[in-house]
């Protein structure tokens, strides 16, 4: 098995890294890595009172996404996506926990309408116009490779360029104890069947069982290690040079992706 | 699409575990709806629930999965000689080779609403017995089942709201056609628990009465819990006529509304034509149309729209949501399984508790039974955020 595609454009959005460019610097060792709270932006491509609706998770799915699709150039309601997160709505999750905990349970209808896992795929759909196939993926701590089997077969059987969108963000207390992700972090990559003029590196995916690429630097390494959707930095380390190489991420289990690079100079 | 092969699927909801029992009630047009008295709820709606759910226990080593989701799919598991066939099947291809795609809505966070009746007084933490990850969290089932079952191939679950296990094909049916497995077990588990039961109320979606879909009257869906699943497979050489097979899937986006479709079905009528245009079909080549029909006034007019916009208003449609109740994440998967006993037993069910069909609507909802040749059912499964998801299923003779 190997899944091949064409990186389009990328969006990043992390504690420290404000976007792309800035993640390019800090990965291919421009620039110091100095952490602090992600920050995150106005969904601008939503009407007002749907901005107002959304929380946190879906700030930055729509950010990342908004970047990688700008990037690329491409059109973005004429791209397939899919969207992984290990979690959803964190702070959503636990007002509807807590207010069914209490006598009256009374929740809020749009708390409940937000609390779907695919909350950021359809408002991506509804602020871009998209009415192509559109995947909502969890797979725990796995969920980025997951969402990127996924998406690179989208584009080898369907033969679409697609938008892949990985991000994750916090629970607050007493969830916060169970699950300590600490911020908020998302990546977002366009994928292309073909080549384009504004293609930066081919990527090629197989399964492998070889050791996982960990950073020297230990604030890199700790952040690669709180987030799932931060377990694509290796990937990213590549990119950023960008220059040939591999990178193995984590996957199930013993189980990995191997990630070949090669830049379109 | 190169056609699947449905090689096995069973399937577990109110009207029965497995497909005998299932088959029988539908025959019957017996529905499972009840009022609700599940665990502390208090609302005036009616549901469709699985018995003996509570009285399944996991193995000792998968103990940490404990909740009523991952018991349901256990208890689904064992029906129709399932769990066997998924052991035959990993013995043939490999257990690398054989992956695992599960549609959930809401997964285990039944769990997480007790845990939060359960907190510390002082501390307010959560109690030490609560393990996020193999209950609440959506991955949860699909990593059940990937231990249950031994399979080391790809694994993930697919979370879009109400069209989740229709579009787990979808995701199963790309992995085997880009070689990454030679074989899936693909399906949808969600099971009772308060955020839908509490969440559809305050929405005003949910009846207080067995839903009516398509029915003058209708105002509302009965949430139902189950637990469906279907082995994938490439279609062999030599294959029975009698067998099942995957034919088409199409997906799509509203761009619309988070909690309303369509109005006039835009979004699903894409979703159809997509899987006609993958199954290389004409809608004349459609029998029969399992159609979402959750009985709300909003998704039967806008799907009875779509419906009849792309096959015209004479051929048979039917919900049979009011049998089993809306399974939400799990309806995809319960509803293909539904289609292909169709298929194999030649039955258009007719759809229960509708009394009046709503005379607006086009498209011809079917009340009663018919028994005729079915070569092919059309699915539709449509979800929060707009998702859309249609499966053909059909005759491989």
């Amino acid at each position: 098995m190997r899944l091949s595609a064409y990186v389009g454009g990328l969006g990043v959005l992390g504690p420290g890294l404000a976007n792309w460019p800035e993640a390019a610097a800090v990965l291919s060792g421009r620039q110091a890595y100095r952490p602090a709270p992600a920050v995150l932006p106005m969904p601008t491509m939503l009407a007002a009172a749907e901005r107002r609706r959304v929380g946190r998770v879906v700030k930055l799915a729509l950010g990342v996404a908004l970047e990688a699709t700008s990037q690329s150039g491409e059109n973005p309601a004429a791209l397939a996506s899919v969207f992984s997160s290990s979690g959803g709505d964190g702070h959503n999750c636990h007002e509807l926990c807590q207010a069914l905990s209490l006598p009256g349970r009374e929740i809020s209808p749009t708390r409940f309408a937000n609390s779907v896992h695919n909350a950021a795929a359809g408002y991506w759909s509804i602020g871009t116009g998209a009415m192509t196939q559109s995947n909502v993926l969890c797979a725990f701590d796995a969920s980025f490779t997951a969402g990127l089997l996924e998406a690179l077969s989208q584009v080898a059987v369907d033969q679409v360029s697609v938008l892949l969108v990985a991000y994750d963000s916090e629970y607050p207390p007493p969830l916060h104890a169970k699950r300590p992700i600490p911020d908020a972090f998302g990546v977002a990559l366009v994928l292309t069947p073909q080549r384009r003029a504004s293609s930066l590196a081919r990527i090629d995916a197989v399964f492998s069982e070889s050791i996982v690429d960990r950073f020297v630097d230990p604030c890199l390494e700790a952040l690669r290690c709180a987030f799932p959707a931060a377990r694509s930095l290796p990937m990213l380390r590549l990119l950023a040079a960008p220059s040939t190489g591999m990178a193995i991420l984590e996957y199930l289990d013993v189980s990995r992706i191997r990630v070949q690079i090669e830049p379109c100079a | 699409m190169r056609p699947l092969l449905l090689k096995n699927f069973t399937a577990t909801s109110c009207i029965g575990k497995g497909v005998t029992e299932t088959l029988d009630n539908l025959l019957r047009q017996h529905s499972g709806l009840k009022r609700c008295e599940f665990e502390t709820v208090d609302i005036k709606t009616h549901i469709g629930e699985v018995t003996g759910v509570d009285e399944i226990r996991l193995p000792e080593k998968l103990r940490n999965f404990d909740c009523r989701n991952n018991r349901l799919a256990e208890l689904a598991l064992h029906q129709d000689g399932f769990a066997e066939a998924v052991q035959g099947c990993a013995e043939r291809w490999g257990r690398r080779r054989v992956g695992v795609f599960l549609g959930t809505s809401t997964a285990g966070i039944l769990q997480t609403e007790l845990a939060y009746r359960d907190r510390d007084s002082a501390s307010g933490a959560l109690p030490p017995s609560f393990n996020y990850g193999s209950t609440h969290n959506s991955f949860s089932v699909a990593d059940y089942l990937r231990r249950r079952c031994g399979l080391q191939g790809a694994a993930v679950a697919i979370s879009c709201a109400c069209a989740s296990s229709a579009k787990a094909f979808g995701s199963a049916r790309r992995m085997i056609e880009s070689g990454v497995i030679d074989a899936a077990l693909v399906g949808g588990v969600d099971s009772l628990c308060l955020t839908t039961l509490y969440g559809f109320h305050s929405l005003q979606l949910s009846s207080p009465a067995p839903c009516r879909p398509f029915d003058v009257a209708r105002d509302g869906i009965s949430i139902g819990e189950a637990a469906a699943f279907a082995l994938l497979e490439r279609v062999p050489d030599g294959l029975d006529g009698e067998a099942v097979l995957l034919l088409g899937i199409g997906e799509s986006s509203d761009a619309y509304h988070m909690s309303a479709p369509h109005p006039e079905g835009l979004g699903a009528r894409r979703a159809m034509q997509g899987a006609l245009d993958a199954a290389a079909l004409e809608p004349g080549d459609i029998d029969y149309i399992n159609l979402h029909g959750t009985g709300t006034p909003s998704n039967d007019r806008s799907e009875s729209h779509a419906v009849t916009s792309l096959f015209g208003p004479t051929i048979p449609c039917s919900s049979t949501k009011g049998a089993t109740g809306h399974t939400l994440g799990a309806a995809g998967a319960l509803e293909a399984v539904i289609s292909a006993l169709a298929v194999q037993h030649g039955l258009m069910p007719g759809g229960v508790h509708t009394s009046e069909v709503d005379p607006t609507l086009t498209a011809l909802y079917i009340r009663d039974n018919r028994r005729a040749p079915v070569a092919r059912v059309l699915s539709n499964s449509f979800g929060f955020g707009g998702t859309n998801c249609s499966l053909i299923v059909g005759r491989a003779g």
